[in-house]
């Protein structure tokens, strides 16, 4: 409290009005009145927004040591395999490359977890070939399609047996969804959607980045004390690459037999409603071109489609156009859609408000083809085309074509 | 400015706001380009317990008065000038049954008034008798326990879409203005059909339609207080609604004023925003001071109407006067500081300042307004001698 | 049917600004709203009742301004609210929040289903549905765009990337929502009303029995090392010319960048 000057920016950073300038008294001889910031706590969340809005340091949040028990018997990554039918996910091969390196960090092994039915061992050697050091192979007839308890059971025993210190998972809606039961499950610190991940080089421990506030912040999450640390990450934010020389198989597959109870499959498959107009995984996808309002027209997404069929993208869009109906929601980006984070995204016609801002200014290149100048998108855009998109969009479809030609 | 407004008055323009703003801004510039009926807004009001605000509890509405109305509309209008007045006229076509309606009839129309199941429109107006209301050409016969209408109301708003009308009729020619008698006719009777919709100058969503009458029986009961009283009904309605008809106004202009002044703001020329050139500034100021000074005389007649008296007719003529001027006015100023933007339909004010025109016409011009406020002034001043 | 509702009071980060110059949040005069998720899943709790009758309680965890979002859900025509409220539940991460959550709900049994939104959008974690259910042992599902519930069981259908998944699910169990299920409906004057009468039912750490081990910032497994605002993306380039220049530069401009 000492250190407090009075300068109130603590007061304008508290997301929930729970601190007020208070007078000091009694005012000290010979001095002038002075105010001081008083935090109410029990309005207070500890949300630390205010630590760093104080220059002087005057606001501390102190964090008690609770020790775990064998919290150094847990060592290795493991990155999580996820697969649907059959087909293990690109989402994993990116974490295996990012975990290939926070294992050297750490000194210490990269495993891959794959669960499925029997049929799944064929795909083994894609995860030796992206880095893994070993691979734990869990196979029942229940595993084949992901359903959240037969899959957190199965992980849950193997993680209880087998003692990871790190454990990701992709993030998408299957990864999410077992995470976070996961996490609960084996006592496990859990950080969502993280963009960016390393190792604190003192204390060993994995740094978790990832956005919050709808992308307007980032924040830095660790697991100090419980084990194991838990991520799940986001798709395309890191690449993939196979490494030199992988893993030979023999040696290093550890098979694992989980034991499913009938309690774990209460919740049945009826059905899986495909959508034809979802040609390319829009959150899978290096490319996006995305149509907003200025298409105008359900019909005119025409020109988003062609576009990106040349460039072998996927077709997303704006929140607008799907409330009008103009295409199905699976191709809905933003806030209340999806993330995502390609190596290019085309917007056409898209205004960029906040909302949708949050779904994809994580893109490695964005363009934007807006006739409006005042267009918030060409704020985030890495190029910017003023002009109107029924001209642009035609044309840049066609050179494109005779370039790949 | 804190109108010092009670707890539950200001519920009621929170949450007429909140409904504008999220279901009518989206699709009013539709609406209007459409002429569409807001069938579907209309819908989210009445869910919201909006529609029943002046009608008392026991028929099923919210129990207030004038400024509860007023209120309401005034946000509404602020968003759509059309949809606000579409919310209005129900009022024009209830009131009627409120002051003059018998136990049976309020029973029987009010509750689903109340509940915005259905709309009511006011049938005074005629091809010959717009200022003139006695000029009225609109028949009714008596014969047993019906009467037979026969005539044209011409510019009903609401017309064709509402269910439940209030229609002034001559049931004695010879009597002049002691021969009207006010009627409540139900949609869907036998000799009782629509013009076809008109294509206005604004305020384009809401339903303007002739009402036809073709040997129409209305049965006796259906008379709003007694033979004869026809233009007490009228008059007494009028003076009543206007106060909607100003808060409509206000809303108008208040819209107006706000998108002036964003734009303002935002509108960059000689390397500063317009909002710093005195020009606009005083234009701004002068919006901004009508707009107030028709809120609060607006106001203050309804709350004397609200607090039971009965003497406000030059005061409500003087509040839509006031404030249909100052809309027209402030649109107009709202499209100037637009500039050439202003004049697009890409931008809403245009379309604010074709809604403020009719303010000044409907529910008596504003010259009958001024009739009516000088001879009330004389009227007072003679009294006094 | 007994449906509880779980929501949570944030900030409405689409009105959040950076300021330019310290590139900080701005949060002052930033309003509080319910997580529009958390609307969703109101809505589709009253039209569960409206179809199967029964009652609706929607439940928060947080500081005492948190009731203005319970006020809100009255507003909409929930039949009861509780705030859960201690100080000891400060600096709760998803373990020690959906942990708080179970306990609360734990109080108020039984119940047949539990509806959160899918994400709360200021922390965006997605993780306090699941451990909830976790917490309770009872079946997840989520995502849901669309619910129908039939004798004991929930008919539910699954908004994934690519596809829609259909599954049935026994209840009790925790199902959160998207956006897409329904468009909540707005609060009702005689709602409001209620909402400003009503009196809010409060339950501390020890009304609902919590062990203190798992509460709060002492009970969070995780922590914030650092908050901090990305930088501001900016660097963009207007290109210019006519329509087939530009095409052309900005083909040129990507395939330098290798981006195609």
């Amino acid at each position: 409290m000492d250190k407090c000057t009075g300068c109130s920016l603590c007061v304008k950073a508290c997301p929930l009005n729970a601190i007020k300038m208070e007078d000091v008294s009694p005012v000290p001889e010979g001095k002038r009145p002075r105010k001081k910031a008083v935090i109410d706590l029990d309005a207070c969340t500890l949300c630390s927004a205010c630590v760093p809005s104080c220059r002087p340091g005057a606001i501390e949040i102190s964090h008690e040591k609770v020790e775990v028990e064998g919290k150094s018997s847990f060592k290795g990554i493991w990155v999580f395999a996820e697969q649907r039918e059959g087909k293990i996910q690109s989402v994993a091969y990116e974490l295996l490359t990012e975990g290939k390196k926070l294992a050297a960090d750490l000194n210490v092994e990269l495993s891959a977890v794959l669960c499925g039915d029997s049929s799944i061992e064929d795909e083994v050697e894609h995860l030796f070939a992206y880095g893994a050091d070993k691979v734990y192979l869990a196979t029942h007839a229940e595993l084949k399609h992901y359903h959240t308890a037969p899959y957190t059971r199965a992980i849950a025993e193997m993680i209880k047996k087998f003692k990871p210190e790190i454990v990701l998972i992709g993030a998408t809606t299957l990864g999410r969804d077992l995470a976070a039961r996961l996490a609960i499950r084996v006592g496990a610190g859990l950080t969502a959607d993280c963009t960016s991940l390393a190792i604190d080089p003192q204390k060993k421990i994995l740094l978790q980045t990832r956005p919050a506030f709808g992308g307007n912040i980032m924040a830095t999450i660790q697991t100090p004390n419980h084990r194991p640390q838990m991520s799940t990450v986001r798709p395309k934010v890191f690449k993939k690459s196979k490494v030199q020389t992988p893993k030979p198989k023999d040696g290093n597959l550890i098979k694992f037999s989980p034991v499913i109870t009938p309690e774990d499959l209460t919740v049945k498959l009826l059905q899986i409603i495909e959508d034809e107009t979802v040609k390319v995984n829009l959150a899978e996808a290096e490319i996006v071109v995305s149509g907003g309002r200025g298409l105008g027209e359900a019909k005119n997404f025409k020109l988003i489609e062609e576009l990106a069929a040349v460039l072998g993208g996927a077709v997303g869009a704006s929140r607008a156009t799907v409330d009008a109906g103009w295409i199905s929601a699976h191709h809905q980006v933003g806030q209340t859609g999806k993330t995502v984070s390609p190596k290019l995204y085309i917007a056409c016609g898209i205004s960029g408000k906040i909302q949708h801002l949050a779904g994809m200014q994580s893109s490695e290149t964005i363009v934007a083809i807006n006739k409006d100048p005042e267009a918030p998108i060409f704020k985030v855009a890495s190029y910017g085309i003023m002009a109107d998109l029924f001209e642009v969009v035609p044309q840049l479809t066609k050179k494109i074509k005779e370039l790949r030609a | 400015m804190d109108y010092l407004l009670t707890e539950e008055q200001k519920m009621i323009r929170q949450l007429a706001r909140k409904v504008s703003e999220e279901k009518v801004k989206p699709v009013r510039a539709e609406l209007d380009e459409s002429g569409k009926f807001p069938w579907e807004i209309m819908k989210t009001f009445a869910e919201a317990d909006l529609c029943g605000l002046y009608i008392p509890s026991e028929y099923g509405g919210f129990g207030g008065g004038t400024l509860e109305f007023c209120l309401a509309v005034e946000e509404i209008s602020r968003v759509c000038g059309g949809v606000g007045v579409t919310f209005a006229a129900s009022a024009l076509g209830s009131v009627p049954i409120l002051i003059f309606g018998t136990e049976e009839q309020k029973k029987k129309y009010l509750p689903d008034i109340a509940s915005g199941k259905k709309l009511a429109a006011f049938g005074l107006t005629e091809a010959n008798a717009g200022s003139d209301a006695a000029g009225l050409e609109t028949t009714a016969k008596k014969e047993g326990d019906h009467y037979i209408l026969n005539g044209t109301k011409q510019w009903i708003t609401n017309g064709g879409e509402a269910e439940i009308y209030a229609v002034i009729a001559m049931t004695d020619k010879k009597k002049g203005a002691r021969g009207a008698t006010a009627f409540i006719v139900e949609k869907d009777t036998p000799g009782f059909t629509f013009g076809k919709k008109e294509n206005k100058m604004g305020i384009r969503c809401s339903a303007t339609r002739e009402l036809v009458f073709q040997d129409c029986k209305v049965p006796a009961e259906n008379v709003l207080g007694k033979e004869g009283m026809g233009f007490i009904v009228a008059m007494k309605t009028l003076d009543k609604t206007r106060p909607g008809i100003g808060a409509q106004a206000v809303g108008i202009a208040q819209g107006a004023l706000d998108e002036a002044l964003k734009y303002s703001r935002e509108r960059i020329q000689f390397g500063a925003p317009i909002s710093t050139i005195q020009a606009v500034q005083h234009m701004l100021a002068n919006m901004a001071t009508e707009i107030e000074a028709s809120r609060a005389l607006v106001y203050a007649v309804a709350r004397c109407i609200d607090s039971g008296s009965t003497d406000f007719t030059k005061e409500a003529a003087m509040c839509k006067l006031f404030a249909s001027d100052t809309a027209m006015k402030v649109t107009t100023d709202a499209v100037q500081i637009f500039g050439g933007y202003g004049y697009m339909k890409d931008y809403p004010v245009e379309k604010m300042m074709r809604d403020a025109k009719i303010t000044q016409i409907y529910e008596g011009t504003n010259q009958i307004q001024r009739n009516q406020i000088a001879l009330g002034l004389i009227k007072e001043t003679a009294s006094k001698k | 049917m007994n449906i509880i509702v779980c929501i949570k009071q944030v900030p409405e980060t689409t009105e959040v600004r950076i300021n330019p110059e310290t590139n900080t949040l701005i949060r002052e005069g930033v309003p509080s709203i319910i997580n529009p998720f958390d609307e969703n899943a109101i809505e589709e709790a009253l039209r569960l009742r409206e179809k199967h009758g029964g009652k609706v309680t929607v439940i928060t965890m947080g500081p005492p301004q948190a009731s203005e979002a319970l006020r809100q859900s009255i507003a909409m025509g929930v039949d009861e609210v509780v705030l859960v409220s201690d100080r000891a539940f400060a600096g709760s991460d998803t373990w020690a929040t959906s942990y708080t959550l179970s306990m609360t709900i734990k109080k108020l049994a039984p119940f047949d289903i539990i509806f959160c939104g899918k994400q709360a959008i200021d922390g965006d974690t997605a993780q306090v549905g699941p451990g909830i259910a976790e917490w309770l042992n009872i079946p997840q599902v989520t995502f849901a765009s669309k619910v129908e519930v039939n004798l004991g069981k929930a008919k539910i259908e699954r908004l994934l990337e690519e596809v829609n998944e259909v599954v049935e699910c026994p209840l009790p169990a925790v199902i959160t929502v998207v956006k897409q299920i329904n468009e909540p409906r707005l609060p009702s004057l005689k709602g409001m009303m209620r909402a400003k009468k009503a009196e809010i039912k409060t339950m501390t750490a020890a009304d609902i029995e919590a062990d203190i081990v798992n509460l709060g910032l002492k009970g969070s497994p995780t922590s914030v090392v650092k908050i901090f605002t990305p930088p501001p993306k900016g660097g963009g380039e207007l290109l210019s010319g006519e329509v087939p220049e530009m095409v052309d530069k900005l083909i040129s401009k990507l395939r330098e960048r290798k981006t195609i």
